[in-house]
């Protein structure tokens, strides 16, 4: 464990990225909210369901929710295998699970992590045990319900070896809570020959401020696949996930985003390809609706026969925001091959009017472009999530 | 027989330059007619034009589409009253499938999507607009959009380039349905809609039956007369004399 002095002397350190938040500004969220039986009968249905959490939990292996800064609802279906409980909770019956604790994320990363530190955040724990394979997605939602707050979670996710689990996570803010800032630390562990799909969808508030911090382990010959969307309108979000590659395993990152008028978005992430023939792709697709954006990608290749590839493409709808693509590629052999490509511009007059042609009018024809733009990010998007992604992207207002 | 376009002295610009230089040109309803001239003269851009792409930026002059002044419409407002266009060369659409345009586009579109594979075009559908299609897929695939489109004025721009013998006898038949309105007996002269085509090799003329052809040169149309008498005197002297002779004339 880190020594206190040390973490305490991070919360004054600023994020590597985005604007600094001064997280004093905010009072703490509770830590005892309403307990949910039904998430069907809840007042946060609709926020849940804005997200891709479903309500009626059918065909989900499992549901986990946190209101503010404490566990409302937790309920699995699978009997064998998969194991879902609160951080606190997981931490009192598994003794083990201090060696997990705190060791893919530093604490003194900045002054997020040290937050969450030292008010020793709660969270969600979710851990496939070796060899099981959880057929249904595990979703788990986090909602911000108290204004002015600040909701702090410490994440645990294990797929042990030969494994593998599919989760969505959505996050999301109450109408009322628009002046609030999520901090949420997650620790992502990937046994040897097993998968992780884990796909998250934000919907915040204007204000709302966004700082995720999310490390993940991955061993030999496994998967990690990473989708990222937000399209709707935050204050100030910024996350760049890292992801540590053993022997011949892959990291896939997809990303889709669209910054409003006065939002301010610096989304993308790291892998670092630790083994040899490990691979790693991060796409990200991005719009500028008159807000600010930033896509960073970093790509750093350690060892021999890795490939990888980056790239970012932005369309800017709206004049009066920005867009930067930061596209980094980094190696320490010889033997590796990393590529990039990135784009930045408008859409291509010809396309909208040749839709046009066709009796689309223009509003119309620049949607359906915009989407079919932002669905070309998702490589193999888990079908659970396609439908509420589509819903999310028809909800966002393209054409106005 | 009224006049379902009629242009008059259009003048336009692409990419800064003027290649339309005072364009005359009438097409009446349920006529077809032709449209040729050498490379560069500036068909495409009148095509382009007549439909309101805004590469093409008109300076001088008037587009009549029955009787109306579209001169300053979108091309989506064109559209909606009636003028579809095959384009030479349409863009990729990333990310748009076909399938998914032409249910958005048109309230027959589920109808006519049952019928792609008379196009050849079932197994398109799921594929990106435009997106790595050959000559021919492309000019397959402009067919279908136009037949579930349904105009009532069509601008087919070389409907036969790049397309092989054996997809000829289909593009030109679906031109021919589309210009009958579906009616498929080849002997029908009841037309319905109205065309302009641009053609290079006169193929097409063997499905639709011409009634009148121009020959443009230089942003300005230099000739007029049966198409088959002016096929014929291109094919044998090129362009090179058009627009000097003045032998024949409609
Ligand atoms: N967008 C454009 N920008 C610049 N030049 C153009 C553009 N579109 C057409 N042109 C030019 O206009 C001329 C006529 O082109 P086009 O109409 O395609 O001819 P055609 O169809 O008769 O072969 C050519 O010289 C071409 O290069
Ligand atoms: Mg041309």
């Amino acid at each position: 464990m880190p020594d206190d002095k040390a973490v305490r002397d991070a919360l004054e350190k600023k994020g590597a990225f985005g604007t600094d938040i001064d997280i004093d500004r905010y009072e703490d969220g509770t830590s005892t909210p309403d307990q949910i039986d039904d998430l069907q009968s809840s007042d946060y249905q609709r926020y849940m369901e804005n997200v891709g959490v479903v309500a009626d939990e059918i065909n989900r292996s499992g549901t986990l929710m946190f209101i503010d800064n404490g566990m409302s609802h937790c309920h699995t279906s699978v009997q064998e295998g998969l194991d879902m409980m609160s951080t606190k909770d997981a931490l009192k019956k598994y003794d083990w699970l201090k060696d997990y604790f705190w060791k893919s994320m530093d604490p003194t990363k900045d002054k997020y992590t040290a937050k969450s530190y030292l008010d020793d955040a709660d969270g969600y724990f979710i851990r496939v045990k070796a060899g099981y394979h959880v057929k249904n997605p595990v979703q788990t939602c986090m909602l911000i319900n108290k204004d002015k707050s600040i909701q702090y979670l410490h994440n645990i996710i294990i797929v042990e070896d030969g494994a593998s689990l599919e989760m969505i996570t959505g996050c999301a803010t109450a109408h009322h809570a628009n002046d609030s800032l999520h901090v949420g630390v997650s620790e992502i562990y990937v046994g040897d020959n097993a998968n992780l799909t884990f796909s998250m969808i934000h919907s915040w508030g204007k204000q709302t401020g966004v700082r995720p911090r999310t490390a993940c382990t991955v061993g030999k010959n496994s998967n990690y696949t990473n989708n990222y969307v937000i399209l709707n309108p935050v204050g100030t979000l910024q996350s760049f996930p890292v992801a540590n590659l053993g022997e011949n395993s892959s990291a896939t990152y997809n990303t889709m985003c669209i910054s409003h008028e006065g939002s301010d978005i610096d989304t993308g992430g790291m892998v670092n390809l630790n083994g040899r023939g490990s691979r790693a792709e991060i796409m990200s697709r991005s719009i500028s609706m008159g807000g600010k954006l930033c896509a960073r990608g970093r790509l750093v290749g350690n060892a021999p026969e890795v490939k990888a590839h980056l790239e970012c493409r932005s369309i800017i709808l709206k004049d009066g925001g920005s867009t930067l693509a930061v596209p980094e590629l980094e190696a320490h052999v010889a033997d590796v091959e990393m590529t990039h490509e990135a784009a930045v511009g408008k859409i291509a007059r010809d396309q909208i009017e040749y839709l046009m042609s066709r009796g689309l009018d223009e509003d119309q024809a620049i949607s359906m472009i915009v989407r079919g733009f932002l669905s070309g990010s998702i490589n193999g998007l888990p079908p659970a999530l396609q439908k509420e992604l589509d819903e999310a992207i028809e909800q966002a207002n393209l054409g106005d | 027989m009224t006049d379902m376009l009629k242009i008059i002295d259009l003048h336009a610009e692409a990419g800064e330059r003027e290649i339309l230089k005072g364009v005359n040109l009438t097409v009446k309803e349920g006529e077809t007619a032709v449209l040729f001239g050498p490379n560069g003269s500036g068909k495409s851009t009148l095509m382009s034009t007549i439909m309101g792409y805004s590469t093409c930026k008109v300076t001088q002059g008037q587009i009549l589409f029955k009787g109306e002044d579209i001169t300053d419409l979108t091309v989506d407002q064109r559209a909606k009253k009636g003028i579809g266009m095959m384009m030479q060369r349409p863009p990729n659409i990333f990310g748009v499938k076909l399938g998914d345009l032409i249910k958005t586009a048109s309230p027959i579109g589920e109808e006519v999507l049952k019928e792609a594979d008379r196009f050849k075009m079932g197994n398109f559908l799921d594929r990106e607009v435009n997106v790595g299609f050959s000559g021919g897929e492309i000019k397959r695939s402009e067919l279908l959009q136009l037949t579930a489109q349904k105009p009532e004025f069509i601008l087919l721009d070389e409907p036969e380039s790049g397309v092989d013998l054996e997809n000829i006898d289909l593009i030109g038949n679906k031109v021919h349905d589309l210009l009958y309105d579906g009616i498929s007996c080849r002997g029908s002269v009841q037309r319905h809609v109205s065309s302009l085509v641009i053609t290079h090799t006169g193929q097409i003329l063997d499905y639709i039956g011409a009634d009148c052809a121009y020959v443009m040169k230089n942003g300005r149309i230099c000739c007029s007369g049966r198409p088959t008498d002016l096929l014929k005197e291109i094919k044998e002297n090129g362009y090179g004399e058009c627009g000097s002779c003045q032998t024949i004339k409609l």
